[in-house]
């Protein structure tokens, strides 16, 4: 297990490396003198302009700059935002957990949804059920996410005043921060109906976030259902005299969740890409919303930030769902 | 279009224009004729191939298939609704938007915007990935390590955020658009094409074109090449379904095409102020989304179970 770790990790050096450079250019490459990117509409003296390009190292050669940026993220450090002046690690911080807490909910919903109703349609295969199921999933899987969102707030918040349209939790509450999720936070606090709020405000971008996750998960919990039902060894268990639950959950579903979690570790990316429109649709604060913010207002600081940290965290996804893998499919953890 | 029989190029000498007919003593049909067959018979994606090629032509015949400009702003009919609705009128038969514009003329000329952009993306992402992933299969030692590492920088973010990164470095625009879907989509054929020449590289026709004396070039385009198209095209389709919903998603973030050009994406988000008051605004551009990706992908996935008859039978 520990070998096999290293052994990532080391195949994961060139493209670490690679992402921080990519990050550390993407501020550069943008045409145009970074001093006065950094600046915006406000003039400089040409004074002011070279001592600014000292304080931010910008007059040094490039490879220096970049082990420079490389050393300040190895502090934790990266970089100050333009517009609030704060260290974009703080932001980064406090802003984390609403995304988190928002992608968590939307991956349980997917699988515990894509989960059954993959199982149903490959048991009752060719059945009405099936056919419906795999027509959702395949409707599912091409939804742009962002009209979805709009739809489900046209119908839950405007038609039927079911939810809210925008934040995490009634503005009449005042819920301190103490773990970041608005869930945990909400039922720390004393005061009444917090949680519910909470849960309110966060059931439709779950829904949304975890649409097209949940129709994948679907697909391929019923195709792989499908090849685990041919085996031999479902055919002895029933043949033993187990309980068909028995057969199905604890034989079947356990050898079929194997490309179940390689799919979820790809739908992390699609979670990431789709946290930005949902955040965007719901006004949610977390980072992709942040990112979306920072854009607009030429936060190039807070940009390369925000893109460098997605991609670190979809590598160390990657990486957990490769050692899951891993201790899931014993097969694996030996070979290659 | 399709799988051609596995032989090395050598073995058909100066085979001009004329095709060489085919043995009496064969009784299969064509490959070509076998896929048809195969497709035709997947009644959901023949109707999802249709309903795109429609959508396609609409889009195409635009100028001609609407009366109004999709820029031309009706001052007197902002937010009229569709002809369905009470107030709707055979003028506007999808309804207006807040600027008075025809829905209809817009959902139709966007339509020449967004497929076009897909369609070029996925051109610019498939040529040079193709390239790069023969490259990487047939020199191994050299060129792989540095062009394997560079797709998996590349994949290191997901695509969408991948596109807002291109973006954010060259700007919004139409050409810029298309520059960072393709960015997103290059490593996925360059996996794939590599993969699949790799397999290739080990059957008895290459050696045989190679001991024949078949240089590089000619060993990658007319032997090995052919013989990877089928999960290339497959791979082209389902990247044009996620390159129109990306320009959307783009466009709804306000990083796409600028505006008054009419794009799907760039209309839904300007539709969101007024879901209350005119739902229609909202509803148009994204089902027509939902449909085009929709039939691409069933399209694609049809494509997909012809031309491998591996999954075929796994289905």
């Amino acid at each position: 297990m520990f070998s096999l770790l290293l052994k990532k990790l080391a195949t994961l050096a060139p493209t670490l490396i690679g992402v921080t450079v990519a990050a550390f250019a993407l501020i550069r490459l943008i045409p145009g003198d970074p001093v006065e990117i950094m600046m915006g509409e406000r003039r400089l003296e040409p004074a002011a302009h070279a001592a600014l390009m000292q304080r931010l190292g910008l007059d040094q050669p490039l490879h220096l700059q970049y082990l420079h940026y490389l050393g300040s993220l190895l502090h934790g450090d990266l970089g100050q935002s333009l517009v609030t002046r704060e260290p974009v690690a703080a932001e980064f911080a406090a802003l984390f957990p609403a995304t988190i807490e928002l992608a968590m909910a939307a991956l349980l919903l997917a699988l515990a949804i894509g989960l059954t109703l993959g199982l149903i349609a490959a048991l009752e295969r060719g059945s009405l059920v099936d056919q419906g199921v795999m027509g959702l999933a395949t409707v599912g899987h091409s939804m742009p996410v962002f009209w979805w969102g709009l739809m489900l707030i046209m119908l839950f918040s405007v038609q039927l005043g079911w939810t809210p349209v925008s934040g995490r939790v009634g503005i009449e509450f005042d819920i301190p921060v103490v773990s970041g999720f608005m869930l945990v936070d909400a039922l720390l606090s004393d005061e009444a109906g917090a949680f519910v709020s909470a849960v309110q405000h966060l059931v439709l971008p779950a829904v949304v976030l975890g649409t097209i996750p949940m129709a994948v998960i679907a697909r391929m919990t019923r195709s792989s259902m499908l090849e685990v039902l041919r085996e031999d060894y479902m055919r002895t268990a029933r043949a033993k005299g187990l309980a068909p639950w028995r057969v199905v959950i604890v034989h079947g579903l356990r050898n079929a969740l194997i490309p179940v979690i390689t799919v979820l570790g790809l739908q992390v990316g699609s979670l990431l890409g789709g946290a930005v429109l949902t955040e965007t649709i719901f006004s949610w604060p977390g980072i992709g919303k942040w990112l979306i913010d920072a854009i607009g207002r030429r936060d190039y600081p807070v940009v390369q930030a925000g893109i460098l940290v997605s991609a670190l965290i979809f590598i160390g996804v990657n990486l957990a769902v490769d050692l899951l893998y891993g201790v899931i499919n014993p097969r694996i953890r030996g070979g290659s | 279009m399709t799988n051609p029989p596995k032989r090395p190029p050598a073995a058909s000498p100066r085979g001009g224009g004329a095709r060489v007919p085919m043995p009496a003593a064969e009784t299969s049909p064509s490959p070509a004729g076998e896929f048809a067959q195969a497709f035709a018979a997947n009644l959901g994606a023949l109707v999802a191939f249709i309903v795109f090629m429609l959508i396609a032509l609409a889009a195409l015949l635009a100028p001609w298939a609407t009366p109004h400009e999709p820029v031309q702003q009706f001052r007197d009919h902002l937010l009229q609704p569709p002809l369905w609705q009470p107030g709707g009128t055979a003028r506007f038969p999808l309804g207006t938007d807040e600027l008075g514009r025809d829905i209809l003329a817009r959902l139709l000329h966007g339509g020449r915007v967004s497929l076009g952009i897909g369609a070029l993306s996925v051109l610019l992402a498939l040529l040079p990935g193709v390239a790069l992933g023969l490259i990487a299969a047939f020199f191994q030692r050299i060129a792989a390590p540095m062009i394997m590492r560079l797709m998996d920088i590349l994949l290191a973010l997901p695509g969408l955020l991948l596109a807002i990164a291109v973006i954010t470095i060259l700007g919004p625009g139409l050409v810029n658009t298309v520059v960072a879907i393709a960015v997103g989509a290059l490593p996925g054929y360059v996996r794939l094409t590599r993969a699949a020449a790799l397999a290739e590289l080990q059957r008895d026709y290459v050696t045989a074109s190679r001991v024949a004396g078949a240089g590089t070039l000619r060993l990658m385009l007319s032997a090995v090449l052919p013989n990877c198209l089928a999960p290339l095209i497959v791979q082209a389709t389902l990247s044009f379904s996620s390159a129109i919903l990306e320009t959307a998603a783009l466009g709804f973030l306000g990083l796409g095409v600028p505006p008054p050009t009419p794009e799907w994406g760039g209309m839904l988000s300007a539709a969101r102020d007024y879901i209350e008051r005119a739902p229609w605004v909202v509803t148009m551009p994204g089902l027509t989304i939902l449909v085009t990706v929709l039939s691409i992908n069933l399209t694609g996935d049809g494509l997909r179970d012809a031309l491998d008859p591996k999954l075929r039978q796994a289905a």
